[in-house]
Order: C-alpha cells, then sequence, then structure tokens
C-alpha cells in the first residue's frame, strides 16, 4: 500500500514538478493510443490499444487521490472488460474483416470535423468555467481514501448500491438468455457418429498437415501413401488465413507442384531412366 | 497538475471515442469507443472530486464502472446473437428496421 500512497500523495502532496512531468507522459500516451485505437485497422490492436488507455487513466486516478478506483480500473476494466472483447474478437473478429467502404459519402470528413468542434466547445466552455485548484480533501471523508468511500457509498449512496445489485443480476440473466441456443436437433448420439463415420468411408481421422510432406508447417498438405498431397489436412481456417494475410494459399501450389515432381521423379527412377541428379 | 489539466485530457479522449463510434463500423469497435467514452468520464469525475475535496465524484465513477461492466456484458451478448443470425459484425448489416 506504500507505493500506493506515495502515488495518491504525488497529485496533491509530493513535488508538484512529479506530477507535472506523469501527467504529460501519461496523457501523450492515452491520446496517441486513443488515436491508434480508432484508426487501426486489426480488431486486436484496436483491443491492446484501448489496454493502454485504460492503464493510464488507472494510474491517472491513482495520481488524482483515488488509489481504490485505480484498482478497480485496472482489475475490471483491464483485466475483465477487455478480456470479455478479446474473447468476442476472437469468436467473430477474426473474420470477419472490416469494409473501408463509406456508406454515407465523407461520413470520415464529418465525423472528424464533429469531433474537433466537439473538442473545442467542451474546452473553451471549461477554460471559461476557471476551474482553480484542487481543494485539500476533507478530514469528514474518512482518514482514507477507501474507509471515506466505504462510508459515502453505504450511507448516502446506499440506494444506488442497491439498485446496482439488481442490475448486475439482470445483466448476468440476460446475457445467459441471449448468449443460449436453441438445440433443434437432437443430439447425436455414439451410435449416431460412429455410423455416419462408417457411412462416410472415412474411418480414421484426417492426416495431419506438413508431416509427410516435403515441408513440416500447417499450411503445407500432407502427402498420401500414393504420392499425392491431400488438402483436406489443412484447415480451411489456414487457408482462409493465407488469403486474408494477402499471400494467397502459396503453400497448397507449392506443396503439390513438389509432390508432382516428385512422383515424376520416382517414376523415372522406377523406369531406370537417367536423372539420378534430379531426384530430391 | 490542475485537476483542469485533467478535466480537458478527459475531454479530448470522449471526443476521440465519438469519432470512433462514428467512423468505425465494426460493432466490436464502435463498442470500445463507448468505453473508451465511458472513461474519459470517469477521468472527469475523478478530477471533479478532487476538484471539490471530497469523495463523491469517485463514487460516482465507482458506479458508472459496475453499470459499464453489466454493459458489456449485455451488449457483447446481443452482438454474438446478431453474428450468429446475420454471420456479419457490421453496423451496417443490421438493418432489418430500415424498411
Amino acid at each position: 500500500m506504500t507505493s500506493l500512497h506515495i502515488l495518491a500523495n504525488s497529485g496533491t502532496n509530493l513535488d508538484p514538478i512529479y506530477g507535472k512531468v506523469m501527467f504529460w507522459i501519461l496523457a501523450v500516451l492515452a491520446v496517441v493510443a486513443a488515436l491508434a485505437m480508432i484508426l487501426v485497422r486489426q480488431a486486436v490492436h484496436c483491443a491492446l490499444m484501448l489496454a493502454v488507455v485504460m492503464l493510464s487513466l488507472a494510474v491517472m486516478y491513482a495520481m488524482q487521490g483515488a488509489p481504490f478506483l485505480a484498482m478497480v480500473q485496472v482489475i475490471v476494466y483491464t483485466g475483465a472488460v477487455l478480456m470479455l472483447f478479446l474473447f468476442v474478437v476472437m469468436l467473430i473478429g477474426i473474420t470477419s474483416a472490416e469494409s473501408l467502404k463509406e456508406t454515407i459519402a465523407g461520413q470520415r470528413l464529418w465525423a472528424g470535423l464533429a469531433g474537433v468542434g466537439l473538442i473545442v466547445l467542451l474546452v473553451v466552455g471549461i477554460g471559461h468555467a476557471a476551474i482553480g485548484s484542487a481543494a485539500p480533501q476533507t478530514a469528514a471523508n474518512g482518514t482514507d481514501n477507501l474507509t471515506g468511500l466505504a462510508q459515502l457509498i453505504f450511507t448516502t449512496y446506499v440506494f444506488p448500491f442497491e439498485v446496482t445489485s439488481a442490475l448486475l443480476i439482470t445483466a448476468a440473466l440476460g446475457a445467459m438468455v441471449l448468449a443460449h441456443r436453441e438445440r433443434t436437433s437432437p443430439k447425436p448420439t455414439q451410435r449416431d457418429v460412429a455410423r455416419r463415420k462408417i457411412e462416410s468411408g472415412q474411418v480414421q481421422p484426417e492426416p495431419p498437415p506438413g508431416v509427410y510432406a516435403l515441408h513440416n508447417a500447417v499450411d503445407m498438405p500432407a502427402m498420401l501413401p500414393d504420392g499425392t498431397t491431400t488438402s483436406r489436412s489443412v484447415s480451411d481456417a489456414v487457408v482462409q488465413r493465407d488469403v486474408q494475410l494477402g499471400r494467397d494459399p502459396q503453400g497448397r501450389v507449392v506443396a503439390d507442384i513438389a509432390g508432382q515432381d516428385r512422383i515424376e521423379a520416382e517414376r523415372q527412377l522406377e523406369a531406370g531412366a537417367a536423372g539420378r541428379g534430379e531426384d530430391q | 497538475m490542475s485537476p483542469a489539466a485533467y478535466v480537458f485530457l478527459a475531454v479530448i479522449l470522449f471526443a476521440i471515442g465519438g469519432v470512433g463510434v462514428l467512423i468505425r463500423r465494426n460493432m466490436i469497435l464502435v463498442f470500445m469507443s463507448v468505453e473508451l467514452m465511458l472513461n474519459a468520464c470517469n477521468l472527469a469525475f475523478v478530477s471533479f472530486a478532487r476538484l471539490h475535496g471530497n469523495l463523491d465524484g469517485q463514487v460516482v465513477a465507482f458506479f458508472v464502472m459496475v453499470v459499464a461492466a453489466a454493459e458489456v456484458v449485455v451488449g457483447l451478448a446481443i452482438l454474438m446473437a446478431i453474428y450468429r443470425a446475420r454471420r456479419s459484425a457490421s453496423v451496417d448489416d443490421a438493418n432489418l428496421l430500415k424498411n
């Protein structure tokens, strides 16, 4: 707790130059990360940028005499909320590329102008309000931040606090109802699965990628005992990722060509023809 | 640093979040921008608490955090439901009420 108290005091009692330096570092960091968050294309990168903003805000809370809120910010926002975001990005965001087409003409330009206008409006408005320097913490709020907050929450704000519990239960139930999917077909039994496998003609599992091919990589199709390659060994997700990253499924083509070469070489070898040097 | 500087920073972050809501097409990213705006509001609340020398602003920021957590849970569940139904996370594709 001592380091927290030092942080908490750095904005108020300690040498103000530390507060100033930390504020400018964190402010620049937060604004740059926030801008990157709305401009970067990949959803995962946006989530990481948001984490940077939230962590710098947490340090700012600590500097402003709110160590409890700083910890809650780290635990609830960067710990829980952002992990939830990352889970959803993993579930749906990877394959859903964002279209760059503007649905409304000039939307980006006008949105940017509106943002700048909002900043100017609020800065001018708040600048006219003549915000003074920080008032000292009154002793009536308790001995320290945590005690003071607890006293306020459980006396003045006890009713909103109770309402919060209802809100949280409703949210948890709502999430369960929304995420629930009704089963439309009966669950296949072990017998059904076995029958489907036998009927499909593929009893054993699919061949793993890369292992029997010339290269040991997941986007390389496996080579079957007869020397041909099979595309069934490469996961669709890998092919999709290759396409998404711009290097269209090279692996499959290269491996197929290599396989053909090898079959050709083996045939020549069997025929006793010259060309032992070409055998790879 | 005087609380005014923190309030100005909160204003800038809020505006950036607002622009993000307007320009991004992916629902997850719109959601993240909303979170950024909520965080900016919290920063303003904490600054005002320091300005007034009491803890009411911090309590309000605390409640905002709780509400934001609940909102994220429900919002992401809705997003998942929409994605399952339409196979898309773009805000332009959820237009069933359009006609």
